[in-house]
């Protein structure tokens, strides 16, 4: 029993997000809102260079054969900037995914993945509009009961405005024409594992938002003086942020156990990523709750970072499985004949 | 990261299980906040001690296993799992022992530690008093030195199990001038000492759980201070600290909790879901108990790994005896009508004890530093708030 990440894991989460924090500045979201696109090629080109957009892609595809866990610390870094452009995405669903189909698919797509030069994204029908279709050099995508991998000329797009300007969220219909890569029960897998995996991805961000929007309102709460002295030092300002603590601090262990299970691919993983994704998108949506409270008319505001990181945790918190889905699926667990409950389950369905 | 339990794990687990279920009480035991319970309690504490099973974790020199954190976790889970008594020793055990261990003095460990672990003699803490409870160091009680021993005037209060403890640990004011943190002294009492009145208090079941200690003139062999004159508060916070709060309420408590609680619900479902927000109560129980184990495990493989816990650890505190008040409130809601019922009513039928823990969950953001004063030490000391 280790539930502790390694020192190269927990460096390498530091270094990243160093990285992340002197690159993706909320300046540089906001210069990327004005765009076209929305995207930012040059940081996908630093992205891709520091191993961090192949990192779940296999050594002899060019990439650094990194697992779910290695990966889920840097989600939390990547939520903590509110990074725009589709890491998480790539590493946690796409790149799994071509991974499981294998063949020419992946000879093909995963060294373009690794070296920059293709994106690769996943929609599915669990999920109403897909992110970031308009730059996918492949999507692949569920329809019906099949999985499609479409490039561009299959598909046509109508793009949703999100409440966070970074998201860009799109309707997508296959032209006539299209053959499906796998169907029926196959198919079924696949899309299952991939929205485990992008629920995960945004647990895991959940975590970097709120850990970020506490930072933000912590930093406020010493600067913004009232009747003479820091707002700060007034206990019901301290207490709406303590609560968010209580609720962040526990959360985040789910998380790291949702990823682990995923890794080893145990059985636990469906309800352990539900239980995460609950928590964390609880713990996040707190904190931008309590953190617009502590702004004051300041947080209300476009002008003030804290909305960057607000909405996006609004947006995870309903998206690859919305509360609803993933509750259901942790009371189908409990109320069934047979479900392992109280003291020693937790850890019955770990495997080694 | 590895999440399976190591083939020593596991041997272990078999071993408590075994044990437990070979010498676990026939039927439960009378309530440990009446003389015979008491007296119930101490004989199983001393049958727990034959077993080394007393307090896993401590050395193997004074009787115990020299487990770590984990084997702990797992020692909780079976216990629980078995509904075994709970445990009249803790204040000993859990507190006062690793404080021993730390700042006692050679003399002490032996003279004390033995009697500690097989129940022969149970521990009360003293700490608050009337006009000292959240704000311990308004602590008044004094002890002053006269020759080899300290004379204790004052008065202690809310002290639980000091009805039939043998003795008492706490806090005196030793330095007649000083004030707040200074001038405290930890001091060990035994409780039949001459000078001493023990008034029971009844608590919210009318048992009388804890007491209020009165000392008038009590005189106590200065062999019986621990740690230096004037050194008090740095020792109550070490037995206070961070590590031990985690050790106060296992996961394995509000696990076994919560699975009852779907047992509840599952048994009652027909009349329960006439309020949806019930099954989402029960759903949200089990998250959080899940939650609660699983941060649980990680900071306790980070300890074991010579990592340290500072103020993060009041977030422990607020979120099990939060959890612990819903789950309750919850069983309470799906009882309806029968809720109210005493066990023996005759038509409070599959009550079990909900009533009692309902009861018992009211007082854990109380006891132990009220849970705001938990929150004003996570804004201030873990997110760096003003003061
Ligand atoms: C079941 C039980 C067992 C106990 N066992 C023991 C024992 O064995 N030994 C022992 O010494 N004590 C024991 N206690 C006492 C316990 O430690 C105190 O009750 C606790 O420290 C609070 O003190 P108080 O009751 O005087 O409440 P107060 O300090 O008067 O607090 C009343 C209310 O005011 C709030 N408050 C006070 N100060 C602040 C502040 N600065 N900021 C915000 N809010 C504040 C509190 O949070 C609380 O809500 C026990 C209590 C209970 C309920």
């Amino acid at each position: 029993m280790d539930f502790t990440f390694s020192e190269d894991q927990l460096l390498f989460q530091s270094s990243v997000r160093e990285f992340l924090v002197g690159e993706v500045t909320p300046q540089r979201i906001r210069a990327s809102w004005e765009r076209d696109d929305g995207r930012d090629p040059d940081l996908w080109q630093q992205l891709t260079e520091l191993g961090l957009v192949g990192l779940t892609v296999p050594e002899a595809f060019g990439g650094l054969a990194m697992n779910e866990l290695d990966f889920v610390l840097l989600a939390q870094e990547c939520g903590y900037v509110a990074l725009s452009e589709p890491l998480v995405h790539t590493a946690l669903v796409a790149v799994p995914m071509l991974r499981e189909l294998g063949g020419e698919l992946a000879a093909t797509w995963l060294p373009r993945i690794a070296a920059g030069e293709s994106k690769v994204l996943v929609g599915l029908q669990q999920n109403l509009v897909v992110e970031d279709a308009h730059v996918a050099d492949l999507l692949l995508l569920q329809q019906g009961d099949a999985l499609y991998a479409l490039t561009q000329d299959d598909i046509e797009l109508r793009f949703n405005e999100s409440v966070d300007p970074s998201r860009r969220l799109y309707a997508v219909t296959i032209r006539p024409g299209a053959e499906p890569i796998a169907r029926g029960e196959r198919a079924a897998q696949l899309a299952a594992a991939a929205l485990d995996r992008g629920a995960l991805g945004c647990a895991a961000q959940a975590l970097g938002l709120a850990q970020r929007m506490v930072d933000l309102a912590v930093s406020y709460s010493k600067d913004r003086q009232q009747f003479g002295k820091p707002i700060g030092t007034f206990q019901a300002v301290k207490h709406l942020m303590a609560n968010v603590a209580v609720r962040l601090e526990y959360a985040r262990a789910p998380v790291h156990r949702a990823a682990y299970s995923i890794a080893r691919g145990d059985g636990v993983a469906p309800r352990a990523v539900s239980q995460a994704k609950l928590l964390a998108c609880e713990a996040a949506n707190l904190a931008a709750k309590h953190s617009i409270q502590v702004h004051g008319a300041m947080g209300y505001t476009w002008e003030v970072d804290l909305h960057i990181f607000m909405k996006k945790a609004w947006a995870l918190a309903n998206t690859w499985g919305d509360a609803g889905f993933h509750k259901a699926r942790v009371a189908d667990y409990i109320f069934s004949e047979g479900a392992q409950l109280g003291a020693g389950a937790t850890f019955a369905g770990a495997s080694a | 990261m590895d999440l399976a339990y190591t083939e020593k794990q596991q041997a272990f687990r078999a071993e408590i299980r075994s044990w437990l279920a070979a010498n676990i009480p026939a039927s439960p035991l009378q309530s440990f906040d009446t003389a015979e319970g008491f007296a119930q309690h101490r004989q199983w504490e001393a049958k727990l001690n034959e077993g080394h099973w007393g307090m896993v974790t401590w050395p193997q020199a004074f009787g115990g296993r020299g487990c770590d954190l984990i084997d702990w976790l797992i020692f909780e889970e079976e216990y629980y799992r078995v509904r075994a008594p709970l445990r009249v020793n803790q204040n000993g055990i859990f507190l006062l022992g690793p404080t021993l261990m730390e700042y006692g003095t050679a003399e002490q460990k032996a003279r004390i530690l033995p009697k500690m672990a097989c129940g022969e003699e149970v521990w009360a803490q003293g700490w608050s008093e009337p006009n000292a409870g959240s704000d311990m160091a308004a602590i008044r009680a004094r002890a002053d030195l006269k020759g080899d021993s300290y004379v204790i005037n004052g008065q202690k209060i809310w002290s639980t199990r000091a009805v039939w403890a043998d003795w008492l640990f706490g806090m005196f004011r030793t330095d007649p001038d000083s004030e707040r943190h200074r001038g405290l002294t930890f001091i060990l009492v035994p409780l039949d000492t001459p000078g001493i009145t023990v008034r029971p208090i009844p608590q919210l079941d009318g048992l009388p759980g804890f007491a209020e200690v009165f000392f008038d003139d009590v005189e106590v062999a200065v062999e019986n201070r621990l740690g230096d004159e004037g050194a008090g508060w740095q020792v109550a916070m070490a037995t206070a600290g961070f590590e031990r709060g985690l050790m106060l309420r296992s996961p394995a408590r509000f696990q076994e909790t919560a699975r009852r609680l779907v047992e509840l619900y599952k048994a009652n479902s027909g009349s329960a879901d006439r309020d949806p927000g019930v099954r989402d109560a029960v759903i949200r129980a089990y998250i959080d108990a899940e939650s609660y184990c699983l941060a649980t495990y990680q900071t306790a493989c980070r300890l074991g790994q010579g990592g340290k816990i500072g103020a993060e650890s009041s977030t422990n505190k607020i979120f099990w005896s939060e959890l612990d008040q819903d789950m309750h409130a919850t069983a309470m809601s799906i009882l309806g009508a029968r809720a109210e019922l005493l066990p023996h009513a005759p038509e409070a039928v599959g009550v079990g004890t909900w009533l009692d823990g309902w009861l018992f969950s009211q007082s854990g953001p109380i006891y132990a530093g009220t849970n705001e004063i938990q929150r004003n030490i996570i804004a201030e000391r873990m997110l760096g708030m003003p003061r």
